[in-house]
């Protein structure tokens, strides 16, 4: 089995919102894909069709090499499911739910249980009225990560656990995935996106804007580059793929496409360069780019769009050239660039990106 | 800071939060006893008339078991006796809003926000308390005036109204207290409810029995003995009054000794394993079931004992008592008064079971809408299977409970004729007889819950409609194919007439109709629907 999921054109309605709108996702076995996307782009929805709870209304789903809605029973067996708000029943204890749900999944691994709840320090004996926020996750997960199940759905799955467990959580799929098992993970942590995830899904208003390896989606992405020059700056401007071009005396600050990085270093040698720092894309400013940028319209056509027309011309638009001052030479200004180190940020730029 | 700041501001959050469910109790249980009057002013214009149905119907055991006793033959008389079991209805919806704010609010985390804002240790509670107190007055003030509308008079008119007003304000003091006792709204309204049960059958007992004493242990009981249009003593208002005093004092030291969130009541650590029973849907519906379950049998139990006790007593009363042995024959003549009392008890116990039906059938409701059944559907459960595991419940918990009440009532019925074997059977017959017309309203629960998920609330709806049916048909005269909406009409009255399969079967089959429809809508629909 090559694609334990695979979603095509995937549709769901809710009366008149349409909170899946032809939306793709393929996950590939023993991978950890991240599913990424704004609040209410769709991602628990999609999860819900692939666990059968929601009837998909269009669109092609197969999980597990099966029908999520007919064969939800026995595919069933073969997965498990973390909620973003596990909700216990308050009569019941932590090791009762553990094993309960355990059992209804075909029976769990006492070793393995026995250590997760070690290492996620999760007192079993409590009634489920008492635990607080991140320890009815960890009951979730410690059910979940017990069980002998091909693939784990998560959803939000660390939403209230502290860093330090939450480091034991990204122990864990580290280590699911070691054992050979398909992780969907939908989360809004950067860094554990970052630490565990193979390829992410970004999605946003119910549909796929992008997907890829995280090295493949910085390498779509530009490069920020600070230097301080040995003689005076020409030249630059007028290279395609460089903008944001900001000049200082002798040091010049820019951003440049993956693709005309190479001829930008060139040029920046050929005038001597006495000292140089290059950024490469940081995950926020990549998240940030696809959640507040329209996705059906590309960069290059981008400076209509800012006039609001279509379906997606509600957030604010980044490509917006007269936003950003004489240095914005190209509609391709970039998302904030607050994040990057050494204060490089233009504080003329930084607008772009949170102007909402 | 005072131990009562924000009160003001979180008694209009429950003003605002129960806008529409706070009238609506309040003005139906305004609009109820003025229709009594209006309908005792139709049926029986001449006071011949009122006579013949006071001393007739009125002293009729099993309407004063009901709805407690009469004093005089007056329009108001009788119109405040027939308002008697309305009472108990104020009581439990004062009891209910007061959990609902208290309790309740502080289970779902709402009240540890509001905690930690600007607010007194006393204000959730004070503030649920006089939102409620001043709901009960205020159904008092509107029945008093709209029954003196009807002409009849003003002092008589407010005695009533104050004695229900007082019934809320004593079991809304009730409810704050029971709201202390538990870490949860549930078992907070278990015992309250369980208050309000004690008290009614307090009051049956004293009302039914020789043993007179025993309603003046009742708050219920207090409210007849006001004596409302037969010459008030009223006095006997100090004695809720009093009451709520006491509660309040108890309850108040109570509710700043313990934490948020944790009753008086301890809640213990549970198991660090699941027993072999808790591995499956079944498993865990007895779970989530059983307390419920054993509540109600103990509830229907004690109900059968008293009523069976009280049923030789009552049939006792006729004898010799020329204008009782005429209406013991129009309802049904030689197996006597005794009988008549106990199917009727039996055929309210079976409305009650129907209740318990809904509730149990609609748990699944509340079950999705707190994301509890999103992750046991996402493992190898089938939906039918859950459902099933609930409608176990459902169906069987009334079976369960009436067999309980028919049982206890064929034995201390059976214990004061004489006649335990013979009266055993006959009873636990005529209270099983009820459980097809119950299974009704829990499919119709079913039905709701598979297609209208939303709209789930409307089986208690149409259960109040039934009660409705059954308590004022006869007083409305109500058309025949009016009374036919109910299914607890088409419940044969075994004891009187015999069994007769066709309507029990027809019921059945109704019922089982209507679960199916719920299981194949609950098959095809989108969970969880919030």
């Amino acid at each position: 089995m090559e694609t334990p999921i695979a979603v095509t054109g995937l549709v769901k309605t809710f009366g008149h919102t349409r909170a899946l709108d032809g939306l793709d996702l393929t996950v590939r076995a023993g991978e950890v894909h991240g599913f990424l996307g704004p609040n209410g782009a769709g991602k628990s929805t999609t999860i819900r069709v692939l666990l059968g709870l929601l009837r998909a209304d269009a669109g092609a789903v197969r999980l597990l090499d099966g029908d999520p809605w007919r064969d939800a029973v026995t595919l069933h067996r073969r997965l498990a499911y973390v909620p973003g708000d596990v909700t216990l029943w308050p009569q019941l204890s932590g090791g009762e739910v553990i094993d309960l749900l355990g059992r209804m999944r075909g029976g769990l691994d006492p070793r393995r249980r026995a250590e997760l709840l070690e290492s996620f320090e999760l007192d079993p004996r409590k009634k489920g009225r008492t635990y607080s926020k991140g320890n009815r996750q960890k009951v979730g997960l410690v059910a979940a990560l017990a069980s002998d199940v091909e693939l784990l759905i998560l959803d939000e799955p660390t939403s209230g656990l502290d860093p330090l467990m939450e480091e034991v959580f990204q122990h864990w799929i580290d280590r699911a995935r070691r054992d050979g098992r398909t992780v969907l993970l939908s989360s809004h942590i950067l860094a554990e996106v970052e630490a565990l995830c193979d390829r992410v899904t970004i999605i946003r208003n119910g549909r796929h804007v992008e997907t890829g390896t995280l090295t493949e989606l910085r390498h779509l992405h530009r490069t920020a580059i600070d230097a301080e020059l040995a003689g005076p700056v020409d030249g630059l401007d007028t290279l395609p793929g460089v903008h944001d071009l900001r000049v200082d005396g002798d040091r010049v600050r820019f951003d440049v496409d993956t693709a005309a990085l190479d001829a930008a270093l060139r040029r920046l040698t050929e005038i001597g360069v006495r000292s140089l720092v290059s950024q490469p894309p940081t995950l926020e400013e990549l998240f940030l780019r696809h959640y507040e940028t329209p996705p059906a319209a590309p960069p290059a056509a981008a400076p209509p769009a800012s006039t609001g027309e279509g379906p997606h011309a509600e957030g604010p638009h980044a490509e917006d050239p007269h936003a950003d001052g004489p240095h914005a030479d190209s509609p391709h200004a970039d998302g904030p660039t607050g994040e990057r180190p050494g204060g490089a940020a233009p504080g003329n730029d930084r607008p772009t990106g949170v102007r909402r | 800071m005072s131990t009562l700041t924000g009160t003001g501001h979180l008694a209009r959050l429950i003003l605002r939060r129960d806008r529409i469910v706070l009238p609506l109790w309040v003005l139906l249980l305004t609009v109820l006893p003025v229709s009594y009057a209006g309908s005792f002013l139709a049926l029986f214009p001449t006071d011949a008339e009122r006579t013949a149905y006071a001393t007739g119907t009125a002293r009729n055991p099993s309407v004063v078991a009901l709805l407690g006793p009469v004093y005089g033959d007056s329009v108001g008389a009788l119109t405040a006796q027939r308002g008697g079991f309305l009472q108990v209805i104020v009581g439990l919806a004062a009891l209910l809003t007061v959990v609902r704010h208290t309790r309740a609010e502080e289970e779902a985390g709402r009240r540890e926000l509001l905690g930690a804002t600007v607010l007194g240790r006393y204000a959730g509670l004070t503030a649920a308390l006089l939102v409620t107190y001043a709901a009960s007055l205020l159904l008092g003030l509107l029945t008093a005036a709209g029954l003196a509308a009807t002409g009849l008079p003003a002092a008589g008119s407010l005695a009533y109204g104050l004695s229900a007003a007082l019934v809320g304000v004593v079991f809304a003091t009730v409810g704050g207290l029971a709201a202390q006792l538990t870490a949860t709204a549930g078992g907070a309204r278990g015992i309250a409810v369980g208050a309000l049960g004690v008290a009614f059958a307090l009051r049956l007992v004293g009302d039914t029995s020789d043993h007179g004493w025993s309603s003046w242990l009742s708050p219920l009981g207090w409210a007849p003995r006001i004596r409302a249009y037969a010459g008030e003593r009223w006095w006997v208002l100090a004695l809720p009054v009093a009451l709520t005093v006491l509660l309040a004092v108890a309850t108040y030291p109570v509710s700043v000794r313990r934490d948020l969130g944790a009753g008086v009541l301890p809640s213990r650590p549970g198991p660090a394993r699941a027993g072999r029973m808790l591995s499956g849907p079944f498993g865990l519906a007895w779970r989530l079931h059983r307390g419920q379950l054993l509540g109600w049998s103990m509830g229907f139990g004690l109900l059968g004992l008293v009523l069976g006790g009280a049923a030789e007593a009552a049939g006792r009363s006729v004898a010799g008592n020329a204008a009782l042995a005429q209406v013991m024959a129009r309802l049904g003549g030689a197996s006597g008064l005794a009988e008549a009392y106990l199917g009727a008890s039996l055929g309210l116990a079976g409305l009650a079971a129907a209740g318990y039906g809904i509730q149990a059938a609609l748990r699944m409701r509340s079950e999705e809408a707190a994301g509890r059944v999103e992750p046991l559907l996402a493992t190898g459960v089938h939906r039918s299977a859950w459902l099933a595991s609930h409608l176990v419940f459902a169906l069987l918990g009334p079976v369960v409970v009436l067999a309980l009440a028919g049982l206890t009532t064929g034995l201390t019925y059976g214990l004061s004729v004489g006649d335990v074997p013979g009266q055993l059977p006959r009873m636990l017959g005529a209270g099983l007889a009820q459980v097809p017309a119950a299974w009704v309203l829990a499919g119709l629960a079913v039905l709701l819950y598979g297609l209208l998920p939303r709209f789930t609330a409307t089986a208690w709806a149409v259960l109040a409609v039934v009660v409705l049916l059954g308590q004022l048909g006869a007083v409305l005269e109500l058309s025949q194919w009016l009374l036919d909406l109910s299914p607890f009409t088409h419940t044969p009255q075994v004891l009187r007439a015999g069994w007769s399969a066709t309507p029990l079967l027809t019921l059945t089959a109704l019922a089982g109709v209507l679960c199916a429809a719920g299981f194949a809508s609950f098959r095809r629909r989108d969970t969880p629907v919030g």
